[in-house]
């Protein structure tokens, strides 16, 4: 059976203009990110990784080349059409958990749903239960700084499931957190990758990521360095805990 | 895709207001910092309107007493000194306006910078640029009307305060409440018109923010 493809780029190229100087961050990257995958990029601080990333996210546009999300290209649309795809489609998760600080747990998930144009009844019900889904079902009306990091980023999760997005793009997801909150939180995010079908792409350094990961991704010097599958992973990762131990 | 896209809403004003009101609690601190350079300026745009609207009164009143005190203060004439003083007041009360005005406009502008990853989160969930100004806006004009009001009380109190130690009790026995009221209108009027044009750049800074400033950590 053919699987679907949710994300796909095709000979993506992107130039940044810095004073006189181009750089190129992106040498032509062809990819396909299949629907219900947990897919990982890895690669070290100036590689590309987070404007390949952004650029899969909706964030970015390319400078040459085609990102189709959902067989949309993302270079055609105007502001309210990306407003929308960020909206539905994608949910984000960042690594400083950006929960509005001035709203609950609860309206922090509500929010997408508004801006999606649900009612607030049924936003609040369904907030509820999706907070409840991943554990905080007791902190309802807690405001983020009342929470911990790990119970934040669990809040981050949530909002990032309310519009049941086909994607959740997760920035170093686990970056600020402690090695039990992060494992916990990359099990939450493996859930409902199961659970729901959403497809997962993360951008990390993590290695405790790969172990969830159906592909990781390495990218260096703006290419695609190697992509490895799940069973192929399982062998590498022994060596770099054996590695490491 | 692009039918429902037209259906979007930015999402209701009321969720709009509500964030702003929300958003000024707690930051309370900055914001009574600034509502106090609206309350400042506001209380002396009402304080010498409403001693000129006093004094205008009393010139009319038909009580020697009144008119004897005015004669002692050199008052009773629409004299060249008199007419000097308020175009002297009026112009120290457009700077005051003026300096209030950069100040708030400085401080959203702050405010703004400071709420980069908020702005950035907000597009990431897909809000519109108009939302992100309303929210400025509404913020804006909640600070500017509630200082406005004080500012207004503020600047009523204190030219009765000195009305009745300048001319006794005659100042509310004549009060000119039609002119104070005129006086109080145009302060309102003023103090949130200067609060929400303060924050028309503020406002169109945030909304022009891209969605993946929310994703910086570097600060």
């Amino acid at each position: 059976m053919a699987r679907q493809t949710v994300v796909r780029t095709e000979d993506v190229r992107k130039v940044y203009q810095m004073g006189a100087v181009e750089v190129e961050a992106l040498k032509g990257i062809t990819l396909e990110v299949y629907a219900g995958e947990y897919i990982s990029i890895m690669g070290p601080s100036g590689s590309g990784k987070t404007t390949l990333f952004n650029m899969i996210g909706g964030l970015d546009k390319p400078t040459s080349g085609r990102v189709y999300i959902d067989e949309v290209d993302v270079a055609q649309l105007d502001a309210y059409e990306l407003a929308w795809l960020r909206c539905r489609k994608i949910g984000y998760i960042f690594q400083t958990f950006n929960l509005i600080p001035v709203m609950s747990a609860l309206e922090n998930v509500m929010l997408p749903m508004i801006f999606a144009r649900m009612t607030s009844d049924d936003a609040r019900e369904k907030a509820a239960a999706l907070l409840e889904r991943v554990g905080l079902g007791d902190r309802l009306l807690h405001k983020p700084y009342e929470l911990s990091g790990g119970q934040q980023q669990r809040v981050a999760v949530a909002r990032a499931m309310a519009n049941d997005p086909a994607i959740i793009l997760a920035d170093e997801p686990t970056g600020n957190l402690d090695l039990k909150t992060g494992t916990e939180i990359i099990e939450l995010l493996k859930q409902m990758n199961e659970e729901s079908g959403v497809t997962i792409i993360s951008a990390t350094h993590d290695h405790k990521m790969l172990s969830v990961s159906d592909r990781v991704l390495w990218i260096r010097d703006g290419r695609v360095e190697r992509i490895v599958n799940r069973e192929e992973l399982q062998i590498e990762v022994g060596k770099i805990d054996g590695r490491t131990e | 895709m692009p039918k429902e896209v037209g259906q979007q809403i930015v999402l209701p004003l009321s969720k709009a207001i509500e964030l702003s009101a929300k958003s000024i609690r707690v930051r309370l601190g900055r914001s009574l910092i600034t509502m106090s350079g609206i309350i400042l300026a506001i209380a002396f745009l009402m304080s010498i309107g409403t001693s000129n609207a006093v004094l205008d009164k009393l010139r009319h009143v038909d009580d020697p007493r009144v008119q004897s005190v005015l004669q002692a203060k050199g008052l009773d004439l629409d004299s060249e000194a008199v007419h000097e003083e308020r175009a002297r007041n009026t112009w120290l009360v457009v700077l005051s306006l003026l300096v209030c005005l950069v100040g708030i406009w400085n401080s959203m502008l702050m405010s703004v910078t400071e709420r980069f990853r908020e702005i950035g989160t907000m597009k990431c969930l897909g809000a519109l640029d108009s939302f992100i100004i309303k929210i400025f806006l509404l913020e804006s004009s909640f600070q500017g009307v509630v200082g406005t009001l004080v500012g207004i009380s503020l600047g009523l109190l204190l030219s009765v305060v000195m009305g009745l130690g300048s001319y006794g009790s005659a100042v509310l026995k004549y009060f000119p409440w039609l002119a104070v009221l005129r006086w109080g209108g145009l302060s309102l009027l003023i103090g949130s018109v200067i609060s929400v044009v303060a924050a028309i750049y503020p406002a169109y800074v945030a909304a022009k923010m891209e969605p993946v400033e929310a994703m910086r950590v570097d600060r």
